[in-house]
Parts: structure tokens; sequence; C-alpha cells
């Protein structure tokens, strides 16, 4: 049974077909994703990870960014729902978090210590390749969120993996690749200037995060651009951090 | 959106290329797929410790990589001659004709180059020659250029490389720039006299090359002129955000590029024998602060 509101599903994938535009932000629009899919379902936490080719899966977006969840995030590197999702290409779904220490043995601690009880992941599924996985937490002892709809969130999932594809018409599967590489890359971008920025203004890693995103939206600008041009050039550092 | 999707890989599959004598380090470079995942019983690898597979896979990835450039006949020491000892040990670990990198500022000035053999430094000049080609494209768009058969790519991608590159005999290109988000360093080039696209293992092996040649070239700044083998620049690659924040953060204290800063840390964190993640916390939690050098 399902109570996700039609209306607030058909808002969020309306706003979707318009950020998937010419110069949309990867990194804003994963956020914006995970944000929302949060709001609809009722979870307390969602995120993306990506593969990095390499063997592990990286942290890319967050409905909310606190250290401890990123932190949660970056443990599923290595084990956890999401490491399952991506390897079986199946959801992992309704686990209660405190009876999965055996399954997750680093996992599962910290993710209750965190304040969750509950968690779900799905593959991140493009074409015949799966690259990545959505996770959401929730606050609700082991059983369904409520108003919790697993194809609407693999939907969802789904249309992150869509929206990393920045050209409509992908005739290489290398596309995909520098894709996925580029988007790994300016999330790392994006952690060195939120640094700056905190360093330069005194501040906390997240509060320049809203530093940051404020003036990128304000100058219209793409908030990754804005990012590696503050890392790499002082005098725009110096404007962020005025503004 | 009916089909089933492949499932992702964490581990890879054995490459299907014969290897000469380093099978030892190519068969940890291309590690033993999970029996569930494949249905198949495989050989445990008893070495690894009790941290989770996919983590210990990627470290062993580097560690081999950093073997395989190691075992490399030694040259000059300079940068240069590091530098070419990457080029020979990736030519060999990824089924290549050869390698070339290119170390280049952040504006696409080049510097420091080298590359596993003539022919391949040959190949490696031309995209600067000409001012375009998939090195070039990685290292401004920082995203890798794959491009496994030339003939087959867009006429008017490289007008002037492609067919050059191709009438030299060249099929396919694989670009990776060196980077660590806003601190970029150069490309590695991978170079194939035969058309075909990097397997998963193999582009994964070109990542954690393109990594390690990235640590390397840090380490080399701070040690410039001392020498030093290439086990002695063996800092992991760690991927977590506090380091890259930190990073940020290093950059303002210096007042310094963000490369300089990338390069500090890891001096310190050396010198210091801690490991960057524990200098990263330390610096995030605002208890360590790297200051300016007095003029």
């Amino acid at each position: 049974m399902t109570t996700v509101s039609a209306d607030r599903l058909a808002a969020i994938l309306v706003e979707v077909a318009d950020t998937l535009v010419d110069e949309f932000d990867l990194v804003d629009f994963l956020h914006m994703l995970t944000d929302r899919a949060a709001d609809l379902v009722g979870a307390a936490a969602v995120g993306l990870m990506l593969t990095d080719h390499r063997g592990r899966l990286e942290f890319m977006a967050g409905s909310n960014e606190t250290v401890k969840l990123v932190e949660l995030f970056q443990l599923q590197a290595n084990e956890g729902p999401c490491l399952e999702a991506f390897q079986t290409a199946r959801p992992v779904i309704n686990v209660n978090l405190g009876a999965a220490a055996d399954r997750w043995p680093r996992f599962a601690p910290h993710a209750t210590a965190a304040g969750f009880q509950s968690v779900h992941a799905f593959p991140l599924r493009l074409r015949s390749q799966v690259i990545g996985a959505l996770n959401v937490f929730g606050t609700t002892r082991g059983g369904d969120f409520d108003g919790m709809d697993v194809p609407i969130m693999q939907s969802l999932a789904d249309i992150a993996a869509i929206g990393l594809l920045q050209e409509r018409a992908v005739r290489r599967g290398e596309m995909l690749t520098e894709q996925l590489q580029g988007a790994l890359n300016s999330r790392v971008v994006i952690e060195q200037a939120k640094g700056a920025v905190a360093q330069a203004r005194g501040v906390t890693v997240e509060e320049a995060f809203a530093v940051i995103r404020g003036y990128a939206r304000r100058h219209n600008r793409k908030l990754t651009d804005v990012a590696h041009a503050l890392v790499t050039n002082p005098v725009v550092l110096a404007e962020v951090i005025m503004a | 959106m009916g089909e089933q999707p492949r499932p992702g890989r964490n581990v890879g599959r054995r490459s299907r290329s014969g290897y000469g004598d380093s099978t030892d380090d190519l068969a940890i470079l291309l590690p033993q797929p999970s029996a569930a995942l494949e249905g198949r019983a495989q050989p445990c690898r008893s070495e690894i410790t009790d941290a989770p597979p996919a983590l210990s896979a990627m470290d062993d990835r580097a560690a081999a990589v950093r073997r395989l450039i190691g075992r490399q006949p030694s040259g000059p020491g300079s940068i240069s001659g590091l530098l070419e000892r990457v080029c020979r040990a990736a030519t060999a670990a990824l089924s290549a004709s050869g390698a070339g990198i290119s170390v280049m500022t952040d504006d696409g000035t080049r510097g420091v180059s080298a590359a596993s053999d003539p022919d391949s430094a040959r190949m490696e000049d031309l995209q600067f020659v000409l001012g375009e080609g998939p090195c070039v494209e990685a290292f401004t768009s920082r995203r890798p250029v794959l491009v496994p058969d030339l003939a087959d790519d867009r006429p008017t991608r490289w007008p002037f490389y492609s067919p050059a590159a191709q009438r030299d005999g060249l099929r396919a290109v694989f670009a990776f720039p060196l980077q660590i988000g806003g601190a970029r360093l150069g490309v590695l080039d991978v170079f194939r006299t035969r058309s075909g696209a990097l397997t998963d293992d193999e582009l994964g092996d070109a990542l954690t090359f393109a990594d390690v040649t990235v640590a390397a070239l840090l380490d080399r700044q701070e040690r410039a002129g001392r020498g030093g083998t290439i086990d002695d620049l063996s800092l992991a690659v760690e991927h977590r955000a506090e380091l890259f924040q930190a990073q940020g953060m290093v950059m303002v204290q210096l007042g310094l590029s963000l490369g300089a800063a990338l390069a500090r840390m890891r001096a310190y964190a050396y010198a210091e024998n801690r490991s960057l993640d524990e200098v990263a916390r330390d610096v995030v939690a605002r208890q360590l602060h790297f200051e300016r050098e007095a003029p």
C-alpha cells in the first residue's frame, strides 16, 4: 500500500525534467533528487553513491550532508546496503539496523549510533550496467517506511542514473565511464572548496557549503564551476567569502 | 526497462592477456570475483587480513602497481626517469603498445614528459604540437577520454590529430587526467596499435596507475633532488571527504596552490609517520595548522 502523493511525485518529475537541460550541474541535481526523495517517502536521510571503477563506491550527494551522515556513506565503500544493491543489482529493502550487525559489522552499529533504525538501498541502473546505489535511511523501527513504495524509489534511482548523462544521445559505453569519473572528481573539488571557504571565512564545512551554493545561485553559475574556480583562483575565493 | 542489468563490478574478472614474470603482482591487480557473484568457487587470498575485501583489493591494486613500477630498470633519478618507469609498467600491465605522461600546469602548459619508448614519445608530443587530442581534452575536461577506435570516432573531434595518429599506426588511445579534484598535474596516455576498449579490470588498473603517478609527482615536488625509490613515495591513495576538505583548508593556510598544499600535507604525514587520514582529521578539527613559511 502506498501513500506516496501522486501530486508530489509529479512535481518531482517535472522538476527533474526541467533540470535535465544543457547547463545543469550534476552534484546539484543529485542533491535535489535525494532531498526530494527523502521528503517524498518521509525518510530521515537519502544518499547516493557511485562506482569509482577501481572497485569502490564513493559518496556523491545526500539530502543532508552532515559529517556524521557522510561518514556513514563512506563506510559503505566496503560493506553495507549500497554495496549489496550495487553488487547484486537488486534492491535491499526494510532492513532493521538493530539486527544487522552480523550482516554489516561496521556499518550497522555506526548507523544505529547515528539514530537510524531502518535502511533500504536501490541499485542505480543504466542500460545493462549498475553504476551505484541510492540509500534510504529511516527512523521507523524494522519495517516499511510510512508511504514507502519500492517501485517509486527504484524509479527515482533510475532517474538519478539518467541525470548522469549530460548528453541526450550516449553512443559509447566509454562516455558513461568518462561522465562518472568526471562526476567523482567534481565531488572532490567541492570538498576541497568547502575546506577552503571554511578556512578563509572561519566557518564549519557545512556552513561553507551553503556559502558556495548561495554564491553559485546568485551569480547563476554551476556549483561545480564555482568550486573549481575558487580552489584554483584566490581572487574568486575572496569574492565568494565576501558575499 | 525489462532487462536484468549486469551486477555492479566490485571486483573484476581475470584478463585473458598473457603476462611475463610479473604474474604474481598482476594476479593481485586482477582480484578474484566473489564466489556468490560468479557462482564459482574461487581461491581465497590468505594474505588478506580482516580488512573488508573491496578495500584490500584496492590497496592491493595500488601496491601491485607500485611494485610493477619499482621493478622497471631505473634510469636517471630525475622526475622524467621515474615517469618513464611508470610508462613502461603501464604498457606491460595494460597490454598497450606504449604509454606517455605529460606534466602540465593548470593553464595547460606542458612541462616534464616521459614515454615508454621513442614511438610513444612521438605520439605524446603530437597532441601538444597540434594542440588537440584525447590527452588535451582529458586535461581540460577533467575526466578520462577513452577512444577504443580512432577510426570509428567522429572525424571532426580531432581533425588534425586523428588522421596523423592513425597514419603512425595508432588505433586506440586512453587518456587519464592526473588530478585530485582541483589540483591538476598532467595526463597519462595509453596507446594501442589495435582497436578495442579497455576491459573493466584494465580500466581500474589504468586509474590506479594514474593515482599512483599523482602521488609520486606530489611527493617528488616536496623531495626534489633528494632521489629515493618509488617505494619511499608510498603513502596510500586516500579517498575521504575530510581529506579533501583539509586540502582546501591547508591551501588557504599556506597561501599556496592546491597542488602545493597536497604535497606539503603528504610530506608532513610522511615525516611524522602518520596517516593522511589522521593529519586531515586534525586539520579539519582545527588542531593542526600549517604555517606559511617566512619570506
